[in-house]
């Protein structure tokens, strides 16, 4: 019991970490993230004037990595929320209403879960520029599957109720009803759904800007960070190491905190995956 | 069982279609054709001639509505149209890809499940120990670690420190290890935990306490009620981890210069071959539904209580 509590303490700072270092990442950093660039400085060493090295540009990484924790976080919160909205809308919707509107919910969820998300994402950023905003279309609209069916089914067993058939009775209408009576009660699982969500959206921004199809160099994102990283390896590898370990890291805060929240919202499952 | 599997074959069609539709409703939303969103982007200025020749060379300038029904009526004769680049058909590009795809991902699932299941069994058998501490921390980062990451963290240190090992290419085992070694930790993480969790249940559950209270050996008990019980949910798991692996694979692929399905995908979308980009994600679909039928036949055959009619 002690140790899943530190679960949910341990992601909360490391999240809180993250997220200081991007809202104050003007105050933290020593250089600008893009415009700093000097080609004396290329590929230098980790030391006391650039903390994590320098990268092919002669770009401060430190400052870069703050930065693009900015980018990160609006990836995986913004993308999240448009996934939970979506997932939830239809989940609840189809659960409550029922009839021809859940088949249609039902079929459009089994394709979604057909195509992997990661491939779906891709094949959507082919036909968008590469950007921050192509990517939040991206990945926002192919990662709801999972929370639409939890919220199908937790509504499914809500609707019958008795507080829900009295709100009925009171002549709360269809929406009403599903805002103030169903939501409230699903609210936790969509949360820990949400949260591990994120850390999923987090890899993925990272991994298609790695393969140059999400943020585009010298916008200082982490994935964008790696994209040169293989043929530099060999020189100079601290140029993957920092932007990895902020990767890591991060991931790692977030489905620590879905970890603890799921043990913390739901006791009864003890180490459900 | 062969009714089970025709029916279940005839289902994967609807979803296919669908996922088609879907697939040219997306390509085909966007105004502009392959020539003019090639030269939009400024990477080839391609003179005006060039482009109209192009349109029509790829039958572009029809309205949406024959596009589709050229697509489906090709589709039904497993024709999946011409590359713009390569101007060689799909699925002659596909068949060429699709061998070293399998083997890398078939490896990687291999090794997770030889990897992961064992290690999130010893994490319950001791539950609460350090064994258990130290795996879950193992499984965890694992689910947190980016992938394409880990694979040059391992080709840095295998490759090209220590020298054991080909950075990137394909060819034999010895290309295959270290791929299939980057893809194999999240499943391997996601079985490790799966099967800790499964094992804990069925560790209280009335039956093994029954076995044991009746004077069984622990060796038969592990062996008769917990492998068996936890097998068929851990190979569900392992089943549904396929789809991600190929959508990881993509990524790897590309770091490893491995010459599968995921490079070719990555390529045609940073070229805009839409013909090519659509046959991936159908075969990639493909794929992933054969392995979940495939997945539920072999529970049927491990756990008699599954019947299907």
């Amino acid at each position: 019991m002690k140790l899943r509590r530190a679960n949910l303490y341990l992601g909360a700072f490391l999240l809180g970490a993250v997220a200081i270092g991007a809202l104050l990442a003007p105050w933290l950093a020593h250089t600008d993230p893009v415009m700093d660039a000097n080609l004396m400085n290329a590929e230098n060493a980790p030391g006391r004037e650039f903390w994590f090295g320098t990268d092919g540009q002669g770009r401060d990484i430190y400052s870069r990595v703050l930065y693009g924790a900015r980018i990160s976080l609006t990836v995986g919160v913004v993308s999240q929320l448009i996934n939970s909205v979506i997932g939830v809308t239809l989940g609840v919707s189809s659960g409550y209403w029922g009839g021809w509107w859940d088949d249609w919910v039902n079929g459009l969820t089994n394709m979604m879960l057909a195509i992997p998300s990661l491939i779906f994402a891709l094949a959507i950023m082919a036909i968008l520029n590469p950007g921050l905003a192509s990517l939040l279309i991206a990945l926002g609209l192919t990662n709801w599957s999972y929370t639409c069916r939890i919220s199908r089914a937790s509504t499914l067993s809500l609707k019958n109720h008795a507080y829900v058939q009295a709100a009925k009775m009171l002549g709360y209408g269809d929406v009403r009803i599903m805002l103030t009576q169903i939501l409230p009660n699903i609210v936790g699982p969509i949360i820990v759904i949400g949260t591990l969500g994120m850390g999923g959206a987090v890899l993925a921004e990272a991994a298609l800007s790695f393969l140059g199809l999400g943020i585009r160099p010298p916008a200082p994102s982490w994935g964008s960070m790696l994209s040169n990283a293989r043929e530099q390896i060999t020189t100079a590898p601290w140029v993957a190491i920092a932007p990895g370990l902020a990767i890591f890291f991060t991931v790692l805060g977030l489905n620590l905190l879905g970890d603890g929240l799921r043990d913390l919202l739901d006791p009864q499952s003890k180490a459900r995956v | 069982m062969t009714a089970y599997v025709l029916r279940r074959l005839w289902q994967m069609v609807p979803i296919l279609l669908a996922v088609a539709l879907l697939i040219f409703v997306i390509f085909s939303v966007v105004p502009g054709t392959f020539a003019s969103a090639t030269a939009a982007d400024g990477r080839n200025v391609v003179d005006a001639q060039v482009l109209e020749r192009m349109n029509r060379e790829f039958g572009l300038n029809d309205p949406v509505h024959v596009r589709f029904g050229k697509y489906v009526a090709q589709l039904a004769r497993f024709d999946l149209g011409i590359s713009f680049r390569s101007r060689e058909p799909v699925t002659v590009v596909l068949a060429q890809r699709l061998w070293p795809t399998l083997e890398l991902t078939l490896a990687a699932m291999l090794l997770a499940v030889v990897l992961g299941v064992p290690l999130g069994f010893l994490a319950a058998m001791k539950s609460g120990g350090w064994v258990d501490t130290l795996s879950m921390v193992f499984a965890i980062s694992g689910l947190s670690v980016p992938l394409f990451w880990l694979g040059l963290m391992l080709m840095y240190v295998f490759a090209l420190i220590l020298g054991w090992f080909p950075s990137f290419g394909y060819g034999g085992a010895k290309h295959l290890i270290l791929p299939a070694l980057a893809l194999c930790v999240f499943p391997m993480a996601l079985l490790a935990r799966t099967t800790r969790a499964v094992v804990l249940e069925i560790l209280h559950a009335d039956f093994v306490r029954t076995a044991r209270a009746k004077g069984m050996s622990e060796m038969r008990v592990v062996r008769w009620h917990l492998l068996r019980n936890a097998m068929v949910i851990v190979l569900t798991m392992a089943g549904l981890q396929f789809g991600s692996v190929i959508g990881q694979a993509v990524v790897i692929e590309k770091l490893f210069a491995w010459p599968g399905l995921g490079s070719l995908l990555v390529d045609s979308v940073s070229t805009r071959d839409i013909p090519v980009v659509q046959g991936c994600v159908l075969c990639i679909v493909i794929f992933f539904l054969f392995s979940n039928l495939l997945v539920d036949v072999l529970s049927a055959r491990i756990d008699p209580r599954i019947k299907y009619t």
